[in-house]
């Protein structure tokens, strides 16, 4: 068990090691450093100072180092743009974000798994029929068509939601949420269907494919032999034995939610990191971009590296710890 | 039907609803098992066992639907029962063990759960009389240092200790009657004969009935007090384990007991098992008459044409024109 979350977290790292390389060639090869910092008309000897300062001229390795040691202790250098650290300006939008990804992740997989089950269950039910038949237009929408039709019906016609920005926020501990005040809520709801939406149709027909599957066990069958109730079936043993697949879809959908918040943070003009993302690619401003990279690739690991213990608490055959040979 | 009658089957009649027509997979079986009696279903795949023990539980699959019977249990009829009184019956009043051990535990839940949750499903106890009910249920069915393995999976256990595991879940809602579905096709031959035994025994300590499923007439011969046969969907013989092992009346028995391995039978260099020839009919081309005629090596012309009726016949009672006609 320990060596499994030792092993875990060696790859976790090498993952990182290497999406740290990639945003590292991003630095050196986008665009060229002296003209981004020092401008057009730099002296020769300006290049040379900055080359001295900022360690151009150190062996490439060395430099990749530096930059990994940096990058672990929270410094991404400075925008080129404006002038802040990097940290800074992610840090600021970064509560945005979350906040937004884990409202629609929760969306997502409530409803999800709810309406997975329920169909599962009622497989030929006219309700279920209809709720997958609408699935399938969740899943085949585009996220930014989504968000405008959800803009113009509640917001242009219905006029009942924001159609841009967070609303007012309040400050909680330096962390600023619009999850306090009912204009920051009402500017959530459009944005998290948004984004939520094709997870949540996924989530459902996975849960829903994985449940129709197990409820055709043996187990399950003899679970009704022994007269249990349908609902502790239901939930206490075929929902059960779903989850293994189904936390895995869920984990790196939770991921795509946050890294690909950029469209609908686009969409509804929400001050995020995807926002932040997609001016510093219009603007070249190379450091931004690769911290975003960092920044999701560090997610990315996380959450699977969650995902990965998920399944050992889920399922016991994985426990592999000697335990099993009494 | 007497006082001393725990489970009466009568003209139970399945049907299966199909594209290419109506399946009959059970076609008018008639049986009963009195209090404590070992009952042995026997017949070839497909004729129609599993289906019948399903229909008594009320667990067929659908489009599978009882069409037309009874079932009685305990002089009340529950075929026809709603799923929540159904519920009520099977695990409290009729335990179940299926066929393969490796599946019918849930993988992510440990045995004592399991246990514990099928009492609390039955028996108004609390979470902790539950957990012991459990510990004794498994060391009941002989599960070495039971208090231990209550949190163990059951991907832990062999298959004969899981066998013993389903035994003790299909026993532990204190049942008057088990259906057990081929208990022991799953497991190792030298395994196979513990778990029968262990059935054989925890049943008549507590007076439970037992239907016992299966195709192995030596499972038969060790376990069972009364055999129905069945062929093609159809009874085709009922009698006392014995008298039909030794001098069974219809020629399918004869021909099922004669495929049987038994040393006793085989003399030397000349040992051949005997075979019933043909395979059994397809439910969509049953045969006119009865089912049988055609693999039947003594057919008559009247086997041709008419279904031979369930007649009482000394100690047993048999389908077959050839019986009935001999005491006739």
């Amino acid at each position: 068990m320990f060596a499994y979350i030792i092993r875990r977290l060696f790859q976790g790292a090498l993952v990182l090691a290497i999406v740290g390389f990639i945003a590292f060639c991003m630095f050196r090869f986008i665009g060229d450093p002296y003209e981004n910092i020092l401008g057009q008309d730099a002296t020769v000897q300006d290049r040379l100072a900055l080359e001295e300062r900022l360690g151009l001229n150190d062996p490439i390795p060395v430099q990749y180092f530096k930059f990994l040691g940096n990058a672990v202790q929270g410094e991404f250098g400075v925008s080129y743009r404006n002038g802040i650290p990097v940290a800074e300006m992610i840090a600021q939008r970064l509560p945005a974000t979350i906040e937004l990804a884990v409202v629609s992740a929760i969306f997502a997989v409530v409803l999800g798994v709810l309406f997975g089950v329920y169909t599962a269950i009622n497989r030929d039910g006219f309700l279920a029929n209809f709720i997958m038949t609408s699935s399938l237009i969740g899943v085949s929408l585009p996220t930014f068509l989504i968000g405008i039709l959800l803009i113009w019906v509640f917001a242009v016609e219905l006029k009942m939601l924001p159609s841009f920005g967070r609303g007012e926020t309040v400050d909680v501990f330096g962390w600023k949420t619009g999850l306090l005040t009912a204009s920051g809520l009402k500017s959530l709801i459009l944005p998290s269907i948004t984004l939520g939406l094709y997870q949540m149709t996924l989530v459902m027909r996975l849960v829903r494919s994985e449940m129709l599957e197990v409820l055709r066990t043996d187990y399950i069958r003899f679970a009704r032999a022994r007269g249990l109730a349908r609902r502790a079936i239901n939930f206490g043993h075929a929902l059960k034995n779903t989850l293994l697949p189904v936390v895995t879809i869920i984990g790196i959908q939770l991921g795509q939610i946050i890294a690909f918040a950029i469209i609908t943070e686009t969409v509804f003009q929400w001050p995020g990191v995807g926002l932040l993302f997609i001016n510093a690619v219009n603007f070249v401003d190379v450091p931004i971009m690769a911290t975003y990279l960092l920044l999701v690739g560090t997610l990315f690991v996380l959450i699977n590296l969650v995902v990965d213990l998920l399944y050992v608490i889920i399922d016991p055959r994985l426990r592999l710890d000697g335990t099993e040979a009494r | 039907m007497t006082e001393h009658t725990l489970l009466e089957v009568k003209d139970l009649k399945v049907q299966i609803p199909t594209r290419r027509g109506v399946l009959t997979p059970v076609n008018e079986v008639s049986f009963t098992i009195g209090r404590g009696e070992i009952v042995g279903v026997v017949g070839e795949s497909g004729a129609g066992k599993s289906i019948t023990g399903s229909a008594i539980i009320g667990l067929l699959d659908r489009p599978a639907r009882i069409s037309s019977g009874s079932v009685t249990l305990q002089g009340e009829v529950i075929s026809g029962l709603n799923e929540e009184q159904l519920r009520r019956v099977r695990g409290k009043r009729i335990g179940t063990v299926f066929q393969d051990p490796l599946t019918s535990l849930d993988p992510l839940m440990s045995i004592g759960d399991q246990l514990s949750e099928t009492a609390m499903a039955h028996l108004a106890i609390s979470r902790e009389a539950a957990r012991e009910k459990a510990l004794q249920a498994l060391i009941d069915v002989g599960i070495p240092a039971a208090e231990s393995r209550l949190d163990a999976y059951p991907h832990e256990f062999s298959g004969g200790m899981r066998q013993r595991v389903v035994i003790a879940l299909a026993l532990i809602g204190e049942p008057d009657l088990i259906i057990a579905d081929e208990p022991t096709t799953a497991l190792d031959v030298s395994v196979q004969a513990q778990v029968l035994m262990l059935l054989k025994r925890l049943c008549r300590e507590r007076n439970t009935g037992v239907m016992l499923i299966t195709h192995d007439m030596g499972v038969i011969a060790e376990t069972t007090d009364r055999v129905v046969v069945l062929y093609a969907g159809r009874v085709a013989e009922i009698g006392n384990t014995e008298q039909v092992l030794t001098s069974a009346k219809h020629p399918y028995t004869r021909g099922l007991v004669g495929a049987t391995p038994n040393p006793a039978n085989m003399d030397g260099d000349n040992a051949r098992l005997n075979q019933i020839p043909g395979s059994m009919p397809g439910l969509l081309a049953l045969p006119t008459g009865c089912p049988f005629h055609p693999r039947c090596s003594e057919v008559m012309p009247v086997c041709k044409t008419e279904q031979p009726a369930l007649t009482p016949l000394g100690d047993t009672t048999i389908a077959c024109h050839l019986a009935t006609e001999a005491s006739a």
